[in-house]
């Protein structure tokens, strides 16, 4: 088991007269769909007979396999101030997300199968929806000693990053993937070479060099992205790229991809919505690792995400305490929010300007990521799980700090109103987000 | 940016209404820094006189905020404010609050419980003014951050290359030496676009940030491109740019030996100017710190008449205006 949420007792729902929208499947339809004990028990030509139990009226709504997330910080161990996983995955339901993976570098790091162990049974006791904890490479992610990774991967581990770091070794980095290869779990890497990012604060380019601020150069990714597709090809091993920010990293990815590595990518709302300009502002919720690329990197990553070659969106979901980020921007620590906000941004960003297709952005963050890590790939069908996210596509709202479930609200999207709007997210066959539009 | 013309209300009090600062050299127009240089060639003219107190700001506090050391900076804000007969009050960071972990925001809140009329601050940290800006009911006043930006430096290299020179439009400056770093060489740019003054960044390739032509300016690792220039601005070269592992440049040598400002690299009727402090036989031969043709001490007397004259535009009801920001206290 890679998923744990906790128990509770299905109904019987009828979601009626949405378009269902599911790509992989092949859905495009106008359907009642109704679900027994968690289960989709029947696709109905809309307007059939009512049937018992509570439903929902979607009339005008897009009904599509909800969200999975695999790079999300819950911060749990040891800043549950900032984030529990409690509050994490109800952010998480809140932004149609029906499973969600959470990255180790927590206090203490998840290196052992006790932390993780005990992480696992509060999330069955805490977690809103469906969440698996990723275990580190190397003990403390220090780069120096693997993590006793068979174990690990007994006690449920879901995949293995150092995330926050890069395995700055090569060697270890080789002797990672002989041996998480016989876990049957994928290695997540964070790319970056140090002595290239230094102390760098943002993208290194004309921004950077107006402001002072220490340049970040996107050859700090590109040349640890290339390092890790070479050991990769040489191990015959799979790895999972996580936040791309370049279009060397891109460009990188692509021939590995054609050369038959196996390899999956990842890339961020932020990453495809936002460039150094932004930055201009010193908002330190314009501050993350890796930073906001130039306007290349960004069609870049638009293009790889829409042909397929990056294959998830992950929000990279970062919370840090408001007096973290209330100082000036070199004293802030990097990352952002993104759990709540994932879908509505990229709509209104990518797909309202005509940048993606909604089914290519739907699929992105479903399916996408759910074959990435081998978990259950979220289908609308008779006989699947319910994991279902129901949008409004002509609804506009205000990012706002109250309204975000997370403990956390360091969003570059605060004060923006965006387009598309999560109205009801069925997890794991439950319904976890906008239970107030089901009627008995 | 545009000129936002904004009438000066209360400023003692916590108001709402927008705030005039200067934070960056973006903040200003060329109507503006004319503006402020013929204030400041007026308050030279009072300086001469035998009685140099003037009582325009009597009444009002300023506060000094300085986070990083500084000698020439911080006492041209000190004495211009005593010219003009404010009260004045310097904070350092080392033995106050700040060392006992207190927050920038918090820190400003305390000062700003004073009702200052001006916070004049210098910190180590990139945009910690404008934090400031957005927590106080003061104006704020950028004395230097980090390597972003030294308005007030560029406004008095502006105003002495014009007392010297008899005007700025057309003038080249080359600016020549660690400009990675350089606060100076940030907001100068800048403040030559500002006046049609033409600029070019001489240096080791690594100390030329990536990207810095786009600010406006030519860029260029020879030394010979001063040439032509009327001003040669020497930067600072700090010794830990050349701490072993640094690697911008190879030796303190080497970099004296090619791009030294020596007399033998100078042509006549080319004046130099440093905004110091000096590092003698590094960046500049010490014979040329010492000849006529150095405005370098010059610029200090300019930064006391040019910081009077910030001073005095952001507390007057006076036509200039620098630029607004809402007032946080509310959003806050």
């Amino acid at each position: 088991m890679i998923l744990h949420s906790k128990a509770a007792a299905h109904g019987s729902l009828t979601i009626c007269g949405a378009r269902v929208l599911d790509p992989g499947a092949g859905v495009d339809a106008l359907l009642d769909v109704k679900i027994e004990k968690g289960t989709i028990t029947e696709l109905a030509q809309p307007g059939g007979k009512k049937s018992a139990g509570k439903a929902v009226e979607a009339e005008g709504l897009i009904l599509a396999p909800a969200f999975v997330d695999p790079h999300v910080h819950l911060r749990t161990p040891g800043r549950e101030d900032e984030e529990t996983i409690a509050s994490g995955s109800a952010a998480a339901a809140a932004g149609g997300y029906c499973a969600i993976l959470a990255m180790p570098n927590t206090s203490p790091t998840v290196d052992n199968a006790a932390v993780l162990g005990a992480l696992i049974e509060q999330a069955q006791e805490e977690a809103q929806i469906p969440t698996g904890f990723m275990a580190a490479i190397s003990r403390g992610l220090k780069g120096e000693e693997l993590t006793e990774m068979g174990e690990l991967a007994d006690a449920g581990a879901a995949a293995f990053s150092d995330d926050g770091q890069p395995v700055r070794s090569a060697a270890l980095m080789r002797r990672a993937l002989q041996y998480a290869g016989s876990t049957g779990r994928r290695l997540a890497l964070h790319c970056e070479e140090k002595t290239l990012s230094s102390r760098g604060q943002m993208h290194e380019g004309a921004v950077s060099a107006e402001l002072g601020l220490a340049g970040y150069p996107s050859v700090a990714e590109s040349v640890a992205v290339g390092r890790d597709l070479a050991l990769a090809a040489y191990e015959g091993q799979p790895i999972h790229l996580m936040h791309l920010s370049t279009s060397e990293s891109v460009e990188l990815l692509r021939r590995a991809l054609v050369d038959g590595v196996q390899v999956s990518a990842e890339v961020t709302p932020h990453h495809l919505c936002l460039t150094d300009e932004a930055v201009r502002t010193l908002d330190t919720n314009l501050k993350m690792n890796p930073p906001l690329g130039s306007e290349t990197d960004r069609l870049a990553l638009i293009e790889a995400l829409r042909s397929g070659a990056i294959s998830c969106i992950a929000t990279d979901h970062a919370p840090h305490a408001r007096q973290e980020k209330d100082v000036p921007f070199e004293a802030a620590p990097s990352g952002v929010t993104g759990l709540e906000t994932a879908f509505a941004a990229l709509y209104t960003h990518l797909v309202e300007p005509g940048l993606l297709p909604l089914e290519t952005l739907l699929d992105r963050m479903s399916a996408g990521p759910a074959q990435a890590f081998d978990l259950p790939v979220p289908r609308i069908g008779v006989g699947e799980p319910a994991n279902l996210v129901l949008l409004d596509l002509e609804a506009t709202w205000l990012v706002r700090e109250e309204r975000f479930r997370s403990l956390s609200a360091n969003s570059w999207l605060l004060g923006e109103a965006l387009r598309g709007e999560v109205v009801l997210t069925v997890a794991a066959g439950r319904v976890v987000c906008g239970s107030e539009r089901v009627t008995a | 940016m545009a000129e936002i013309r904004v009438i000066a209300g209360e400023t003692s009090t916590v108001s709402s209404a927008p705030k005039r600062h200067l934070i960056s050299i973006d903040d200003l127009n060329r109507e503006i820094v004319e503006r402020l240089l013929a204030t400041a060639r007026n308050f030279s003219r009072s300086l001469e006189r035998e009685m140099k107190k003037l009582p325009t700001l009597r009444g009002r506090t300023i506060v000094n905020v300085f986070y990083e050391s500084s000698t020439r900076t911080a006492s041209s804000f000190e004495l211009a404010a005593k010219r003009l007969s404010a009260d004045v009050m310097t904070m350092r960071a080392s033995g106050s609050s700040v060392e006992k972990g207190e927050s920038l925001k918090d820190t400003t809140r305390t000062l700003t419980a004073f009702q200052p009329d001006v916070i004049v601050v210098r910190h180590p940290q990139i945009g910690a003014p404008k934090l400031i800006a957005e927590t106080t009911s003061a104006h704020v006043v950028n004395a230097g951050d980090g390597k972003h930006q030294h308005p007030t430096q560029a406004l008095l290299d502006l105003y002495t290359m014009q007392e010297a020179l008899g005007h700025l439009s057309g003038l080249q400056v080359a600016i020549v030496g660690d400009v990675m770093h350089s606060r100076v060489a940030r907001s100068l740019v800048q403040a030559l676009n500002l006046v049609d003054a033409r600029s070019i960044c001489i240096g080791p390739p690594a100390l030329i940030p990536r990207g810095f032509e786009q600010i406006g300016c030519e860029v260029s690792s020879d030394i010979s491109g001063i040439e032509t220039a009327d001003v040669v601005y020497v930067l600072r070269m700090q010794q830990e740019r050349i701490a072993a592992g640094a690697n911008f440049v190879p030796s303190l040598r080497e970099y004296t030996a090619r791009w030294g400002i020596t007399p033998a690299r100078l042509r006549p009727g080319q004046v130099v100017m440093h905004p110091g402090p000096v590092n003698r036989g590094v960046e500049i031969d010490a014979r040329v710190v010492d000849s006529p043709e150095s405005l370098i001490t010059t610029q200090v007397r300019s930064g006391l008449v040019v910081r009077m004259a910030v001073l005095y535009d952001l507390l007057t009801q006076g036509p200039v205006s620098l630029a607004p920001t809402v007032d946080m206290n509310e959003v806050a």
